[in-house]
């Protein structure tokens, strides 16, 4: 019944989820201070500046680190196990939570992956594959 | 006037404390804290009607509005000073830190610290939730973060599953010889490494109990606890807090928590260092949380814990026996509380598993994914 699961979009994270449409991933960069950040936020946790736009990113990071769930807390997940979340640092400096694509084993700590948009249901969701590994 | 931290050093006791069953109980969270109550203030030899201050922690799997006054409505209490506060498993001991600054500046007395929640015979599916968006990965549980955190330890230490494997042993050693634990069966590092991946890398037995129970302490100035003549009362030598609002993902650093910042504040306040140190009560929701906090104190320099707990240290006669009763891992699955109430004992010299001549314990409790921390140290 409920195998869908769907992001909660509102005025501050849209244009996020609307760019992933359009095969972008962005992040946000602060025109006072210059930091760049994820998630969306309304204004800039560094210095508190409303003024920022967004930014493309380039699309490389590399894994912070990563788990790989042999159990399901959703339905949604029960035929993926064993599947992996990953910890992201992009190369312009904002980190996300993602899935490394492909064999959970040939993953190692600082491994540079590559940004895949894949659609999940009406999502278009950022995920990663290891970096040579024909994203 | 400031008030330096140091000058209230020893000022306050935990004049009682008291507890329930732990395990699968089948009652409410008021009942739970009233029973718990209950057996602290008798155990102080305190009559509830001379109590003015009842601070509890909110239970974790059941959000309630006004929950403090529900807990003083079943006590038949009329506080002055009080209520419900959330920052997950860091909030015993900072309720200990908001009873004495209260005291403190004449606002009360006598405070009750209470916890209870029954996620074992209720819900639990606070600990399985989906982490906001990110829920659209798969990124659902309280589990998953240690996880992540674990297994980045892994990387930047090289930590092996031994050093893991330590806290998980001498939990359940100490748990199995605690009559009043929940689960009371030794494992061998043989057993721990067989142990089922649940979320990789960590495996069932890294993880906490679900347990009902409730616990609670007395709180007051050692003058009042001298002239109600409580001869069990232990001092309370320093305190500290430290925390952190960044999520997982934002977070600068996952090796690091905010024990430093709560541990320095406590242990200056207290006046000691950690070779002062004879036991330690560490907050083990998961195995790497203790690991990391004895770290972060000073215990050892970071990166080099695997070293520190291998090969019996942190066990019963080890050179820093830890979580003495069992802790979240073999006690209880209490956040936090069941750790203050034995560390009251060791210093007490009442413990089962007594540290022969125990004169400093130093407990730690620790919230949300290690977003807050707090510090206590207990002495003669």
């Amino acid at each position: 019944m409920d195998n869908e699961l769907v992001p909660d979009i509102n005025d501050c994270n849209r244009p996020y989820w609307e760019s992933l449409a359009h095969g972008s991933l962005t992040f946000q960069t602060c025109a006072r201070c210059g930091h760049n950040w994820l998630p969306p936020s309304r204004c800039c946790p560094g210095c508190l500046s409303t003024s920022w736009s967004w930014s493309k990113a380039a699309g490389r990071g590399k894994i912070i680190s990563w788990v790989v769930y042999h159990v399901a807390y959703h339905p949604a997940f029960k035929d993926r196990l064993p599947y992996n979340v990953a910890l992201i640092e992009l190369q312009e400096g904002p980190r996300l939570i993602s899935n490394v694509l492909g064999d959970c084993a040939l993953l190692s700590g600082n491994a540079e992956v590559d940004l895949v948009i894949e659609t999940q249901g009406d999502v278009h969701v950022p995920r990663f594959v290891l970096a040579g590994n024909g994203g | 006037m400031t008030v330096k931290s140091d000058s209230l050093r020893g000022k306050y006791v935990i004049a009682g404390i008291g507890h329930t069953a732990f395990g699968k109980l089948g009652q409410d969270t008021v009942s739970l804290n009233v029973a718990a109550c209950a057996s602290a203030l008798a155990d102080a030899g305190v009559e509830k009607e001379a109590v003015d201050a009842l601070f509890v922690k909110t239970p974790t799997s059941k959000r309630e509005i006004l929950y403090g006054q529900k807990v003083a409505e079943g006590l038949g209490i009329q506080p002055r000073w009080g209520g419900a506060w959330d920052q997950g498993g860091a909030a015993n001991i900072s309720l200990i830190s908001f009873a004495i600054m209260a005291i403190e500046t004449g606002q009360c007395d006598i405070a009750l610290v209470s916890y209870a929640d029954n996620p074992r015979s209720g819900s639990r599916d606070v600990y399985a939730r989906p982490r906001g968006n990110d829920s659209l990965f798969g990124w659902f549980s309280t589990a998953a973060g240690y996880g992540m955190i674990h297994r980045a330890h892994m990387l930047e230490y090289g930590t092996p599953p031994e050093a893991f494997a330590a806290v998980a042993l001498a939990a359940r050693k100490h748990g199995a010889l605690n009559p009043h634990a929940q689960l009371r069966k030794e494992i061998s590092m043989a057993d721990y490494l067989a142990s089922p991946l649940l979320i990789d890398p960590l495996r069932r037995d890294d993880c906490c109990l679900l347990s009902d129970g409730g616990a609670a302490v007395v709180i007051m100035s050692r003058q009042a606890a001298r002239a109600r003549g409580i001869d069990h009362a232990v001092p309370i030598l320093g305190m500290g807090s430290g925390q952190t609002s960044w999520e997982l993902p934002a977070r600068p650093t996952l090796t690091s928590t905010q024990a430093v910042q709560s541990g320095r504040l406590a242990f200056d306040m207290a006046g000691i260092t950690p070779a002062d140190v004879d036991v330690a009560q560490l907050y083990d929701c998961f195995t790497i949380t203790p690991l990391m906090t004895l770290e972060d104190y000073g215990f050892c320099e970071k990166g080099k814990v695997a070293q520190f707990v291998c090969d019996g240290q942190i066990e019963i006669g080890g050179r820093l026996p830890v979580n003495t009763s069992g802790g979240l891992l073999s006690e209880t699955g209490m956040p936090g509380l069941q750790l203050i109430l034995e560390g009251v004992r060791q210093i007490r010299g009442t413990a089962t598993l007594q540290v022969p001549g125990a004169d400093v314990c130093v407990v730690s409790n620790q919230g949300g994914t290690m977003h807050t921390h707090a510090t206590l140290v207990l002495g003669d």
